[in-house]
């Protein structure tokens, strides 16, 4: 029974979602919109479900100072500081406990979330982001080796690419004549994207399509069941 | 010397090439031109030819690690939709996504073309709404209902901009600046194909090639802005030399450099095959 009843409401769900895909009118409309509702609701109790997660992973590193708990904790004041500085001054111009904090911010210039926000979250994500470009690089050096036909391909084509997305691409080319345009880096580069590679990705699409078309009906109907949770 | 000591020094050599291969176009502009890419124009030409008057919605579906790359695109078609008279909605399907509207806006009217631009006149900040396809799919019914106050707790009926505004088929266009799921993705599936709106967007250059396939004879996606190099388009279009065109340089010439590396590193391999053979051939004879 404990496994049967979220078999048969998601059976019904589903049912309904694909009905009021093809009759869109009452009373499938109204249902559809209700479902949507749910969701929402739902889907905002997963962010608190999120955090309540977060807690508890980082007190169990620390309470058992696990390997590298050091970090854990500094993960643990950050959050705790954050919320904290949102719960008393707000954000922009949303007002917190302690109202809009006029002397913070004439000393700070923004709200303390705000300005932590933009001082430490912004940079810190995009130093993060940008340390991929050292590691591509090193890959290129020492991975990006010439053994097959297909890896001459591979090679062929990127140069192309990158030289074709860089302003250096179009100086050194740009000196072909217009009735030969195809042969510009921009140009030819544009080209490997709009034809071979849409070709391979529509091909991706589409078997990603018909893989998650595949997977929703074994959850309509009941045969994939690991969503549930649980070992039986 | 180990090959494991020469590996770590080779590694430290990259590294600090790669610096200087960012850091000194930053510091000594290039001005390397690059032409307009056809899908970059389409992106253009939608928001060019919207009249005056016009809605569309831009939702920020992406965070702070993406900045550097999206954050530009945001901003020149910001721009863009306010010189032709349109006014701006921002939303966003990511937590961060109001934070990085209200600093593309705030970049925005420090142009001084529009600093007297208003909030609630020409444009608003509704904030993020979780649930990402479902949220795309319920702003098709209603906006009031999914957004019933904007980002700083205002009332919708406060927000002059927004009164004759029902659901999606009363913008002009919609614009996802997107770093993944839930994004662009999902504004093509509901917000094109079942509401018939114009929708273009914005990616990392890594995500763009994925996007591609969208821009098709139906018009699922009106142009499409994939990395920092659309953005340094978008902004020549406009007329700017916006932040994209300037690390442009830096973004060509660390290219350039990943080339030279790829090109060190079979010559590298090369060689030592070479080596490989010849001392065969000496401990054969």
């Amino acid at each position: 029974m404990k496994r049967n009843i979220p078999l048969i409401l998601a059976f019904l769900a589903g049912l309904l979602m694909i009905a009021s895909e093809f009759i869109p009118h009452r009373p499938f409309s109204n249902m559809v919109e209700t479902l949507e509702d749910w969701f929402m609701i739902i889907a905002g109790f997963s962010i608190v479900l999120g955090l309540a997660s977060l807690l508890q992973m980082n007190y169990q590193k620390i309470s058992t100072k696990a390997e590298n708990w050091g970090y854990h904790l500094s993960c643990v004041i950050a959050f705790a500081l954050i919320v904290i500085m949102g719960a008393l001054w707000g954000m922009e111009d949303q007002p917190g406990l302690l109202g809009q904090g006029e002397k913070i911010v004439s000393w700070l210039g923004k709200k303390p979330f705000d300005y932590t926000y933009d001082n430490a979250l912004v940079p810190l994500s995009a130093t993060m982001f940008s340390l991929l470009a050292f590691f591509i690089a090193s890959a290129a050096y020492r991975a990006f080796i010439i053994r097959t036909f297909e890896s001459n391909l591979l090679m062929i084509s990127a140069v192309i690419v990158i030289l074709g997305r860089t302003g250096f691409g179009t100086m050194l080319t740009s000196w072909i004549p217009e009735s030969y345009r195809i042969w510009q880096l921009p140009v030819l580069a544009d080209f490997i994207m709009e034809y071979p590679n849409t070709a391979a990705q529509r091909a991706i699409l589409i078997s990603a399509s018909l893989g998650i078309i595949g997977s929703s009906l074994r959850i309509i109907l009941g045969i994939e069941r690991s969503y549930l949770g649980g070992d039986k | 010397m180990s090959q494991n000591t020469s590996s770590v020094i080779e590694r430290r050599i990259v590294y600090f090439l790669l610096f200087l291969a960012v850091l000194l176009p930053l510091l000594f502009p290039i001005g390397w031109g690059s032409d307009v890419s056809p899908v970059v124009k389409m992106s253009y030409d939608l928001i060019d030819q919207t009249p005056a008057g016009g809605i569309g919605l831009i939702s920020f579906d992406y965070e702070a690690s993406t900045i550097t790359e999206i954050q530009p695109m945001a901003v020149a078609q910001i721009e863009h939709a306010w010189s032709k008279g349109q006014k701006v909605i921002a939303t966003a399907l990511w937590p961060q996504g109001p934070q990085m509207a209200a600093q593309s806006f705030e970049e925005a009217k420090r142009n001084p073309l529009f600093k007297d631009k208003e909030y609630g006149v020409d444009y608003v900040n509704l904030g993020y709404k979780v649930g990402g396809m479902v949220t795309v799919q319920a702003l098709g019914s209603s906006f009031k209902d999914v957004y019933p106050k904007d980002s700083s707790g205002r009332d919708w009926d406060t927000l002059p901009m927004l009164k004759d505004l029902k659901n999606l088929k009363g913008l002009s266009w919609i614009c996802s600046l997107s770093a993944g799921e839930p994004g662009l993705k999902d504004w093509i599936m509901i917000a094109h194909d079942v509401h018939k709106v114009p929708v273009t967007g914005g990616t990392t250059a890594v995500s763009a090639p994925g996007f591609l396939p969208y821009v098709n004879k139906n018009g699922q996606l009106t142009g499409l802005l994939g990395g920092l190099k659309a953005a340094s388009e978008y902004e020549a279009l406009i007329g700017k030399k916006g932040p994209a065109t300037t690390k442009m340089d830096a973004q060509s010439v660390a290219h350039i450099l990943i080339l030279v590396l790829i090109a060190a590193g079979n010559i590298k391999v090369w060689i030592r095959k070479r080596d490989k053979v010849n001392n065969t051939e000496v401990t054969n004879a």
